[in-house]
């Protein structure tokens, strides 16, 4: 058994850490309530902006209208956009993540290059020496859509060069506080179904396109600055949607530590209480024993 | 008979209603906007949108977007919008100095990203500035015309 002072270094130490724990899931708790508010700020913008993306779809022969809308026949290579955080400490949505990208892309059909979002997914992935083509880590918290566009022209361009021919998105989708699921996306070509609910959202004022539109000032010029801003519109959101994710695991993980540091300290203390005890009955037995032989 | 408006930035949305007549600054011109309008995808440059409902106007500033026109509904994707009258002025020229400041600090060729951020940043506030500036005007001019008659 451990002595009374090395347990009493234990508990103190234990405690700091709580509070510690506790401290880092309070910070986690006001950046997610922000990351929540930047998220739902953007969704009326990024409703609209699939709205008018699913009209344009639903025009006659729009499979030839942009080459980023368009499937190509016969893809050589794949590139994945992996979301992760900067930090650690947050339980297992890294791992999740990885773990995702791995099982999904490690025996692709396709050979895969990676841009990593966040510095864990960008040192796990050179350490198993995959291909990492950019990397944009150490993002603000909730920043701003300039900031983040970077990472869609990127893949616009590495795509329209012909570099690849399929480019996927992985990240952490915020389902709640308490759930976050790792997700993929197809970012390029860009898949636009009508998707069921958005249709009901705006049945109210049209039912699809009357009929075809005109385009000012051309077809291509608009197409051509619309569809790569859809496409970091989208990555913003994934941005925002794997922040909040991020936030809200460190801040369970955060609650979890807290709570086992307390449980730990209880029992150590009750340890301690047994070891002191111990001790003084130990001490008051030599007194006991040595005034008893005195007075024989 | 009116027309459905609605104008969303990336992080709001800025206006929706349902309007008489709508002007947008498209790429090749302005566009004047009535109900039933035939369905047209716009470029929007650096601008003023004008919306007019029952004799009163609406004046919003909005610095590059698109705009989807649908016979019954018009939906403006703003890269940034704000109602005229919430421009803060002070604010603009502070934006506007602090731009220009880096613009002269950053060079072109070593920090491209960065440059344009600001040139865009530039814009933008003197954007704010001149929409104000030509919006007091016409104010300015109304309560002159109610004083004569």
């Amino acid at each position: 058994m451990a002595s009374a002072r090395e347990m009493r270094l234990r508990i103190k130490s234990v405690k700091n850490i709580s509070q510690v724990t506790r401290a880092l899931e309070a910070v986690s708790a006001a950046k997610v309530r922000k990351a929540i508010q930047a998220l739902t700020a953007t969704r009326s913008y990024a409703t609209k902006a699939w709205q008018v993306l699913s009209h344009i779809t639903a025009q006659p022969g729009h499979i030839s209208l942009h080459p980023l809308l368009t499937e190509r026949t016969d893809p050589q290579n794949a590139l994945v956009i992996v979301m992760t955080a900067d930090r650690g400490l947050a339980g297992a949505y890294n791992t999740n993540v990885i773990r995702y990208v791995l099982k999904r892309f490690d025996k692709y059909h396709l050979p895969v290059k990676y841009i990593t979002v966040g510095r864990k997914g960008r040192d796990l992935l050179l350490r198993l020496r995959k291909p990492v083509l950019a990397d944009f880590s150490n993002l603000p918290s909730t920043p701003k859509f300039g900031a983040v566009s970077a990472i869609g022209r990127l893949a616009v361009d590495e795509f329209l060069k012909g570099d690849v021919d399929e480019v996927y998105l992985v990240y952490t989708d915020f389902v709640s506080m308490a759930r976050q699921e790792t997700t993929m996306k197809k970012l390029l070509p860009l898949v636009v179904e009508t998707r069921e609910g958005l249709v009901e959202d705006f049945g109210e004022h049209q039912k699809g396109p009357a009929a075809a539109y005109e385009y000012e000032p051309d077809q291509t010029d608009i197409l051509d600055e619309m569809i790569p801003r859809f496409t970091a519109l989208q990555v913003y959101q994934a941005v925002l949607e794997s922040q909040a994710s991020e936030h809200a695991a460190r801040m369970i993980a955060m609650r979890n530590a807290t709570d086992n540091a307390k449980e730990l300290v209880g029992a150590l203390q009750l340890e301690y209480n047994k070891v002191r005890q111990q001790a003084i009955t130990n001490d008051i037995l030599d007194i006991v024993g040595g005034a008893e032989a005195l007075a024989q | 008979m009116t027309i459905r408006c609605e104008i969303v930035s990336q992080d709001r949305t800025v206006f929706q209603g349902d309007v008489d007549f709508i002007l947008l600054p498209g790429m090749a011109g302005e566009m004047g906007i009535l109900p039933h309008h035939a369905p047209v995808l716009a470029l929007l440059k650096y601008g003023v949108i004008k919306i007019r409902k029952q004799g009163t106007e609406k004046l919003f500033a909005v610095a590059g977007g698109m705009a989807e026109v649908q016979p019954d509904i018009v939906t403006i994707l703003a890269d940034a919008a704000e109602n005229i009258e919430e421009i803060d002025v002070v604010r603009a020229q502070a934006a506007k100095k602090r731009a220009e400041d880096a613009l002269a600090k950053i060079s072109p060729e070593e920090q491209p990203d960065a440059y344009l951020n600001m040139e865009a940043a530039l814009r933008r506030s003197n954007l704010r500035l001149d929409v104000v500036r030509r919006y007091r005007k016409i104010r300015d001019t109304y309560t002159e015309q109610d004083s004569s008659m």
